[in-house]
């Protein structure tokens, strides 16, 4: 009999915690299919973030570190200067990354650091419970925006891969929502190459993934797919921002 | 050891010299008066040894890069001075909540805030106590000499793998930036097997570094096993050392450069006479209680001499018996005591019994 679907190798049988309509495990699978593809989960070290995604040490079945809120590319940075031979990834939310980590994740890319970050974008904290994130959309709802994101209050929702596909040491930056079979396959080509940047020795790669939190968005997962499509992706536009064709 | 092995150097560059013969090659930081020398030793030379050094954008990712870099067993360090070190506090709970070894120098400045950048112990409090959130504790060595800065630094990496914990060693800005000629020293010892490191799962499963524990009863018991460490650490990392307390009626306690100052002083006390010695913790924590314990069964009189407002002296209080007296004398950040304020100190406080 042939095999035509299975799981990735790279992840194991436990039973993800994430929501019901929630993209992390969708994105974890993707993680989890380059790590196949590469064949790189043996020498491959995760940076989990402060957030819903603390826990994919629960699901990987590479070596991954707790980072403290936001210094996950810092961590990794650590890892990639004193272990040049192993994959460092890091594995972020908006409040993480965008937020408290916003220093971390510049510098990071800024001085090429030969690491791959996987941005999870759904514009909320997810974790703590959908308080507003700098990713929150004008006028959206949140815990901490009960009359809508202010923009003259908050500012503006900041745009992650805009921001860092300028800077001279990043190799990769695309953008793809995990909403439709043929996105997430978009997504999947995306985050194979980020990593296969990474095992060149190109630099620094950046995928960002608009994602779903229904339970924090008060929606049902087909509701905050069509949420997505509607109000996300004609904010966050979808595509490669950058691709380096030779090392610098 | 030869007279002809004995180099002249600043602190910082011993504390530094002390860290690559540890086997550390990979240093992360950001420039702070007065540990400078440190960032630019290492940027000079880690390069040429096959290390990586890395400026890093703040302290807060200077630490971090520590840990990332420790969690993959490979020993790396930072060092700052007093308001950089405070930035690394967050990272500094979850590296021992982690149980992760790690270098951490503290050439102490003075402060509040920006304070200056003249030599002081005011960061006693933060480096012994815990300094950030929750039950943990830093080994913390207190150097007294450029010898030492070099010494304990290279101690740092040893104790910090063996007990896979952070080891801070608290320095300040005289020790830091005074000149005195060292010995290099030969032995290291071996760098521990480190089963727990993020090394690549091959051919075994996977590992994680957490300091989240979320299941009933697991963050206590797993509080519970950090505190037996602690224990452990107490019962046979303490060091110090006596000068002239054998026959003492009084007994000075001063770490690090106040130490310095106390030995001039106990020598003036000795020449009029006064049955005067020094007790210098090398190890603030763990801190020397059992000795001190001993020491106050027969001596009634102490004096702390600190570079602040008084926050060893509450260690030395909670050491000693009872009917112990303990006076304190310290001049706080922006000032320094002088061998004459300590004898009379001492006069004042000697009651020769």
């Amino acid at each position: 009999m042939k095999t035509v679907f299975s799981k990735p190798q790279a992840l194991n049988d436990a039973v993800m915690h994430y929501c019901p309509g929630c993209s992390h495990g969708v994105a974890h699978r993707l993680v989890a299919e380059a790590l196949d593809h590469y064949g790189i989960t043996e020498r491959t070290v995760g940076v989990a973030p402060v957030g819903c995604a603390v826990l994919m040490y629960d699901y990987f079945n590479c070596d991954i570190q707790e980072a403290p809120h936001g210094r996950a590319p810092a961590i990794a940075t650590g890892m990639k200067r004193s272990r040049p031979d192993l994959i460092i990834f890091t594995y972020q939310g908006d409040g993480d990354l965008a937020s408290i980590g916003l220093s971390e994740i510049i510098h990071c890319a800024n001085r090429g650091e030969n690491i791959t970050v996987i941005f999870i974008n759904n514009t909320v904290y997810g974790m703590t419970g959908g308080q507003m994130a700098p990713t929150t959309l004008p006028g959206q709802k949140t815990t901490t925006s009960p009359y809508g994101r202010s923009l003259t209050a908050n500012g503006y929702p900041m745009k992650m891969a805009e921001m860092l596909a300028p800077l001279e040491g990043t190799s990769y930056v695309g953008r793809m929502a995990l909403d439709t079979p043929g996105n997430t396959l978009k997504a999947r080509k995306m985050i194979f190459k980020a990593f296969d940047m990474q095992i060149k020795g190109m630099g620094f790669s950046f995928v960002e993934l608009l994602s779903t939190c229904p339970t924090n968005w008060g929606m049902s997962p087909s509701q905050s797919i069509k949420r997505l499509q509607d109000e996300l992706i004609p904010y966050f536009p979808l595509g490669v921002f950058k691709e380096k064709e030779v090392v610098d | 050891m030869s007279e002809s092995k004995r180099i002249l150097v600043k602190g910082n560059e011993a504390l530094s010299m002390g860290a690559i013969k540890a086997g550390c090659l990979y240093y992360f930081g950001y420039p702070i008066t007065p540990q400078n020398e440190v960032p630019e030793y290492m940027s000079r030379v880690l390069p040429g040894l096959g290390g990586e050094y890395v400026q890093a954008e703040s302290e807060l990712a200077a630490i971090n890069m520590v840990m990332g870099a420790s969690a993959l067993g490979v020993r790396s360090m930072t060092s700052s001075s007093s308001p950089g070190i405070s930035l690394m506090q967050e990272s500094l709970s979850y590296i021992a909540g982690q149980e992760l070894p790690a270098v951490i120098v503290n050439v102490v400045r003075c402060g509040p805030g920006l304070g200056g950048i003249a030599a002081s112990q005011s960061d006693y409090f933060q480096a012994v106590k815990g300094g950030g959130h929750g039950d943990y504790k830093l080994i913390v060595l207190a150097p007294a000499s450029v010898q030492e800065m070099y010494d304990h630094t290279m101690l740092a990496f040893h104790l910090a793998d063996r007990y896979r914990n952070p080891v801070l060693v608290l320095a300040d800005a005289v020790l830091g930036q005074m000149q005195e000629p060292i010995v290099e020293r030969e032995e290291v010892p071996p760098e521990p097997r480190k089963p727990w490191a993020l090394t690549g799962a091959k051919d075994r499963p996977m590992r994680y570094l957490k300091s989240l524990y979320l299941k009933e009863g697991e963050l206590e018991a797993h509080n519970k096993l950090l505190q037996e460490k602690y224990r452990e650490i107490e019962k046979h990392e303490v060091r110090f050392e006596e000068f002239k307390t054998a026959d003492a009626n009084l007994i000075v306690t001063a770490f690090g450069t106040s130490a310095r100052i106390v030995r001039t002083a106990v020598n003036m006390a000795r020449e009029k006479g006064l049955k005067v010695g020094l007790f210098r913790p090398e190890t603030v924590y763990p801190f020397p209680k059992v000795r001190l314990k001993t020491l106050s069964e027969s001596i009634k009189d102490f004096l702390v001499v600190e570079m602040n407002t008084g926050q060893m002296v509450e260690d030395v209080r909670l050491s000693v018996i009872g009917d112990t007296s303990v006076q304190f004398y310290g001049r706080p950040g922006g000032g320094m005591p002088t061998p004459l304020e300590v004898l009379g100190e001492i006069e004042k406080n000697y009651s020769g019994q």
